[in-house]
């Protein structure tokens, strides 16, 4: 079956450093994909390679069938039908906002164009500012006429750069679920470079994270938040850090979390595990006899967000009702409520992770206060 | 204690210390249009029969001829400009970060210096149709050869100086164009090529245009060039109408003539440059170079460095050979004295610009008002102005200023005072500063801008006085402002024709006239010394440039 | 707001004046006499110095191009600090007289020293030596038989072997005065239509680039002023007397009325406190000894009679000048000014 955006084995390379090793994903038509990850990672340098600005060292770049670039061969941006948006929206000052949808449509006879800049406007509802010009717009308006601008010649697939980095925070949520909303029913494939993960569960059907020009996982959001394949990816998603947990020989792990809180069979003794823990794994719970030291504290309303230090100097966080108000230095009663025992091994990959389902279960349900004070 | 209000005695201080400034500046920017306004005026007075004289023979000329020359330079200017700015901007090719300022030493060559070298070279009597004439054993009319004291030639030898204004502000426009913007239009479809021509070029539109409006502000302005190539134009009519037929006040009305031409050429540049603070969208990425190869490298090289020959090398190596020739014979105690005055006047006009230009700049900054701005606008407008206009200008109410002042003595005490202001030094230097300010005062003004009033505020609130405030931040971070504004105007008086022709007390010359003087009576090679004086001197405000060059950052 | 210090103030104000009284024409002493001369100094300085020494006058000189000095002397008005103005050419004498800047001097002495031809007809200057305009030619190109008058330069046989400086220039407008005055309007103007015709170039440089243009091949004939051959003659520099040594002199219109001459000259301005000391000054110029010297330096003729002319003059040969009175040459300017125009002479 033909994907619609396929690479496969693709290395970027500048000079002496390599911005993308050996990425390989592909993208089904009317999906819209994410490249995402944190700065320097090469999801920007991907991302221009498949519109053509950058070259590729290794690999390849197929769009619905047809080869875009290879070693050998690169087609230049002009002659694939990639559409693009930028960060910073680069629209042509120079024209107006019809004259810049309308820039991509010189193949069309003049009534042609016309109508369909005239249906674009509509669908991005700036159809009365079609005679304005880019610098009397607001950021949220240049950023729909940049999406109109590279709809407009229907492009094969849409790649969209941090499309939302320049506009204030609080729209930008909101307007990720209308560009969403807008891209699907267009029936578009599109490719969106984010570090924002908010962003990115937002828009996305399918999420690829990279690390350091590595692909570190492809999948939904879904499968990235709670089967991460790896600890970056388990660190980057979600709040969670990935504390060092070592195995006693009484079986019993230290640091204060139980291996009655686990399930994961057989641990060696000496063997050091690296445990994710999230915010929610760790209640507050003001009967129990186990209190952490607060680290840090932010307040956000609803909820207080807590960074704990266990005994051996690790951090933990935790989430509590926004009543609870702890100042820092003071100790939180908590308990432990692993909801995932997402273990991953010293090479960092997720190692025999089980779901702490009781059904799964061969220890005593969680909950239990067994937790031992170092 | 509480405090009602501010005490009587500082408010009436401070009262009488703003109405002080603002009349001063008032004052200061009404003297300066006046040169101005008086040309303007004399277009209403009476139009004698020289005027009709004029417009049966030569007007016309002086009009198809100005007509021409601009649309020569501009021509010349946008291609020489553009496409270099286009190379050293957008390209890379081995040798552009050399050529990137190289590019700008034909600023260093005034226009009529350039003409006299290339009229001793490419002359009849020269050394290349010599040569051309030896080698093929052709004498007169066997062969044709450009002849370069002509109209063609004068447009040739203003384009190859005044380029570096378009190549300056353009090559800046393409590199602070986002890439974003480029890519853009890739993505949508357009080729390199394209995109550069639907694109690029539009958005440095505004940039061209200024550029290419300074350049031909200074062709009308220019004297030198036209009247040693004999070309019929406006400047070099008003200095025959006046000195030739006698009549100051026909000549203030050519000038008036010329001023209209000039007014098109000044708003066209204010609106370009208003304009290019729309045309700033996305942020400067460094611009992603083409990369030229085999032929069309060598293509870029070659275009590079014959413009810079042309403009700058060439005639300088001419210069120096001659010279080279005349050194003992040229260096007396009467070239050191040229020096001296050329020194002087320069010294004493940038000193003048610059306090001026602090007046202006600091009253704009203390009392933002709407007539603070009017009155630096209006100050500022005088680099527009051609020399030649300004020293009918500056004439005409001197010398009326002098016969009253001396008549009304006269009649009172008896005393004749003789002339106070007319053929001194005084009107020289008032001529230059009503034509330079605006130089000063862009620097200066640039200068303040960077001292935001925080600054002030935070000092003020940690107990320094304004003085003190002044002494210990401002002149410290106005330093290199206050020496820019200084050196610009220096070389700038240093190689002004026109102005010193008319305006210069006797017995007193310039470098430049030094030149123009020997030059006029063929004596070239005599005129390399003081001409090659102001060249070198002429290169310092490029080095300056070319620093500021340097520290762009997409210059790589 | 920076008021200005108390202590300040008397510092600026003087530092103000004394940079004001140096800017300014203010102070100018009383008991020299001021010479505005368009004559190079070189020309003139060490016969004014001899005159100091003989009178005990001093004499303050100024020069300048002869339009500036007239334009500032007609700005100056009668606040003019000028006693003698000293210029080139009868137009520019005549022009500073129609612009009542000078005023009449008389005196028996100077009567005696110039011919009445050669100073103004009342008495408003008087020349003090005398060139001619006349044909250099290449001896090569052209047989000098074929030279007559200048009136045979406007035949097309000229065409394009013509070189001469341009309309601007006032030897040239003089030089067209003196048709009009001789020969009339409308001959005048049939024969600057001719003449134009026949330029081998546009007018450019001066007297000098057009002798030098015929030596280099590029004309075969031009009209300059008789003292810049005799300067290039006795140069030292090889690029000057080379040329020189390649080009004839002719004297035009010999036997039809002369060849048309100038004068340089000296008027007593109308501002002048001193007029008795400046007409002494005057008559000074007109002595024998003075006169010798003056007109050698630069390769010109003496005004005095009886006043023999250097050798090199000398050598090219006697000739007959145009009696015209040189007012004349002034009278006529601006109506030669407006034929040239008319003729589109650049």
């Amino acid at each position: 079956m033909i994907h619609q955006l396929e690479l496969q084995h693709v290395t970027v390379r500048y000079g002496e450093t390599t911005a993308v090793n050996n990425a390989s994903l592909t993208l089904q038509a009317g999906d819209i994909g994410c490249l995402l990850g944190p700065s320097g990672c090469g999801k920007t340098s991907l991302l221009r390679a498949i519109a053509g600005f950058e070259r590729v060292s290794h690999g390849s770049i197929a769009l619905r069938g047809t080869t875009l670039s290879t070693p050998q061969s690169q087609l230049p941006p002009e002659q694939r039908k990639v559409g693009m948006v930028f960060q910073d929206f680069a629209l042509f000052p120079h024209l107006n906002v019809r004259a810049n949808i309308g820039f991509g449509l010189a193949h069309l006879t003049r009534a042609m164009r016309r109508s369909r800049v005239d249906s674009l406007l509509q669908l991005v509802a700036l159809s009365e500012y079609a005679s304005a010009w880019p610098h009397e717009l607001s950021g949220g308006q240049q950023q729909r006429v940049a999406l109109a601008r590279a709809l407009a010649p229907e492009p094969e697939i849409l790649l969209l750069d941090e499309p939302f980095s320049s506009l204030d925070t609080e729209l930008r949520t909101l307007l990720a679920e209308e560009v969403r909303a807008l891209l699907k029913s267009s029936g578009i494939t599109a490719l969106l470079v984010t570090h924002d993960q908010h962003e990115a569960f937002a828009m996305a059907d399918q999420i690829t994270l990279l690390h350091a020009g590595l692909i570190a996982q492809t999948g939904t959001p879904y499968d990235l938040y709670h089967r991460p394949a790896t600890e970056f990816v388990a660190e980057f998603i979600g709040e969670g850090n990935v504390i060092s947990v070592a195995v006693t020989d009484s079986g019993i792990w230290n640091n204060t979390v139980n291996e009655g809180d686990i399930a994961l069979p057989q641990p060696a003794t000496g063997q050091v595990l690296r445990l994710l823990v999230r915010p929610g794994d760790i209640e507050h719970a003001a009967d129990s006899q186990t209190a952490l030291r607060v680290a840090r504290k932010a307040f956000r309303g609803a909820r207080y967000w807590y960074e704990l230090l266990l005994p051996d100097g690790q951090r933990v966080p935790c989430t509590t009702t926004g009543n609870i108000d702890i100042p820092v230095g003071g100790l939180l009663p908590v308990r432990f409520n692993l909801r995932q025992n997402l273990v991953f091994d010293a090479a960092g990959n997720a190692a025999r992770a089980t779901a702490a389902t009781p059904e799964g279960s061969q220890h005593p349900p969680r909950g239990s206060p067994a937790v031992t004070c170092a | 204690m509480a405090v009602t209000g501010v005490h009587p005695n500082t408010a009436s201080r401070a009262l009488s210390a703003s109405t002080l400034w603002r009349s001063a500046i008032v004052l200061t920017a009404t003297v300066i249009a006046v040169p101005v306004l008086v040309i303007l005026v004399s277009l209403l007075g009476p139009y004698s029969k020289a005027w009709q004289h004029l417009l049966d023979t030569v007007l016309v000329d002086y009009v198809v001829n100005s007509l021409l020359l601009m649309l020569g330079v501009g021509l010349g200017t946008l291609l020489l400009g553009v496409s270099t700015a286009w190379l050293t901007a957008l390209c890379d090719f081995p040798g552009r970060r050399l050529f990137s300022w190289a590019l700008l030493l034909p600023m260093a060559m005034p226009a009529y210096i350039i003409a006299y070298t290339y009229t001793g070279l490419l002359d009849f009597a020269g050394p290349v149709q010599s040569a051309l004439r030896s080698s093929f054993g052709w004498a007169h009319g066997d062969y044709w050869f450009p002849q370069i004291r002509s109209l063609e030639g004068a447009i040739c030898m203003l384009s190859l100086v005044l380029y570096p204004y378009v190549y300056l502000l353009t090559r800046i426009a393409f590199l602070q164009q986002s890439t974003a913007v480029l890519e853009a239009s890739r993505g949508l479809g357009k080729s390199a090529t394209r995109t550069f021509v639907q694109v690029s070029l539009p958005m440095a539109r505004p940039a061209i245009a200024a550029g290419i409006s300074l350049a031909l502000m200074e062709t009308l302005a220019d004297y030198g060039t036209v009247a040693y190539f004999g070309v019929s134009a406006f400047t070099t009519g008003i200095f025959r109408t006046w000195y030739g037929l006698g009549e100051l006040h026909t000549a203030a009305q050519l000038a008036a003539f010329l001023l209209l031409f000039v007014l098109v050429l000044f708003t066209l540049e204010r609106y370009s440059r208003a304009r290019l603070r729309f045309h700033r969208t996305g942020n400067r990425a460094a611009p992603v170079r083409i990369r030229l190869r085999g032929w069309r490298a060598a293509a870029a090289c070659t275009l590079s460095l014959g413009v810079v020959s042309a403009g700058f090398l060439l005639p300088a190596a001419q210069l120096t050979v001659w010279g080279a020739e005349h050194y003992s014979s040229a260096l007396t105690p009467a070239f050191i004295r040229l020096l001296a005055n050329s020194f002087l006047l320069a010294a004493l006009a940038s000193l003048s610009c610059l306090l001026l230009a602090l007046l202006l700049g600091y009253g704009k900054r203390v009392h933002p008002g709407p007539v603070e701005r009017a009155a630096s606008r209006v100050a500022s407008m005088g680099y527009a102005v051609p020399g030649t206009v300004i020293a009918v200008g500056v004439m005409i109410p001197f010398a009326w200023v002098d016969n009253s002042v001396a008549a009304a003595l006269q009649q009172r005490f008896g005393i004749s005072s003789g002339l106070l202001l007319s053929g001194t030094l005084g009107a020289l230097v008032f001529a230059y500063v009503v034509r330079f300010l605006a130089v000063s005062l862009q620097s200066v003004e640039a200068g303040l801008a960077q001292i935001r009033p925080e600054i002030d505020e935070s000092a003020r609130s940690l107990g320094q006085t304004p003085l003190r405030v002044l002494k210990r931040i401002h002149l410290p971070m106005l330093r290199g402002s206050l020496l820019t504004a200084l050196l610009l105007v220096f070389v700038d008086v240093l190689k002004e024709l026109p102005t010193t022709l008319i305006l210069r007390p006797f017995n007193f010359n310039t470098l430049a006239v030094r030149a123009h003087e020997l030059a006029s009576d063929e004596r070239l090679a005599e005129a390399a010394l003081p001409a090659l004086a102001i060249v070198l001197i002429g290169l310092l405000p490029v080095i300056l440039l070319t620093r500021n060059m340097s520290r762009e950052p997409s210059a790589q | 707001m920076f008021p200005l210090r108390t202590r300040y103030r008397p510092r600026l104000a003087l530092l103000a004046a004394l940079v004001l009284s140096g800017l300014t024409g203010c102070g100018a002493p009383d008991d020299t006499l001021n010479v505005y001369s368009a004559r190079q100094e070189v020309l003139i300085k060490p016969l004014l110095d001899r005159f100091t020494a003989e009178t005990g006058i001093a004499v303050n000189l100024v020069t300048g191009d002869g339009d500036a000095l007239l334009a500032r002397l007609r700005n100056e008005g009668d606040n003019s600090p000028a006693d003698l103005l000293l210029t080139i050419d009868a137009g520019n004498l005549y022009r500073a007289q129609a612009a009542n800047v000078l005023q009449p001097v008389r005196s028996d002495t100077l009567y005696a020293g110039s011919p009445s031809y050669l100073r103004s007809d009342e008495d408003y200057w008087y020349g003090l030596s005398v060139r001619a305009r006349v044909i250099v030619y290449a001896p090569e190109r052209v047989d000098p038989a074929s030279l007559g008058d200048y009136a045979a330069l406007a035949d097309p046989a000229w065409k394009g072997r013509i070189c001469v400086r341009s309309s601007g220039n006032i030897y040239n407008q003089s030089m067209v005065a003196g048709m009009l005055a001789s020969k009339g309007q409308e001959a005048t103007d049939a024969w600057l239509a001719g003449f134009v015709e026949n330029f081998a170039r546009a007018p450019q440089g001066g007297d000098r680039d057009q002798i030098k243009a015929v030596a280099a091949g590029q004309c075969d004939v031009a009209l300059v002023n008789s003292y810049y051959l005799g300067a290039m003659l006795q140069s030292d520099d090889a690029k000057e007397y080379e040329p020189a040594q390649q080009v004839a002199l002719f004297w035009p219109n010999q036997g039809v009325g002369g060849t048309h001459i100038n004068i340089s000259g000296a008027g007593v301005t109308r501002a002048t406190r001193q007029p008795d000391r400046a007409r002494q000054l005057i008559e000074f110029l007109l002595r024998e000894d003075s006169q010798r010297w003056y007109a050698e330096v630069n390769s010109e003729f003496p005004v005095r009679v009886g006043v023999e002319p250097s050798a090199l003059l000398a050598s090219w040969g006697p000739f007959e000048a145009n009696s015209l009175n040189v007012s004349e040459l002034g009278r006529l300017n601006a109506e030669a000014v407006k034929a040239m125009d008319r003729a589109r002479w650049p």
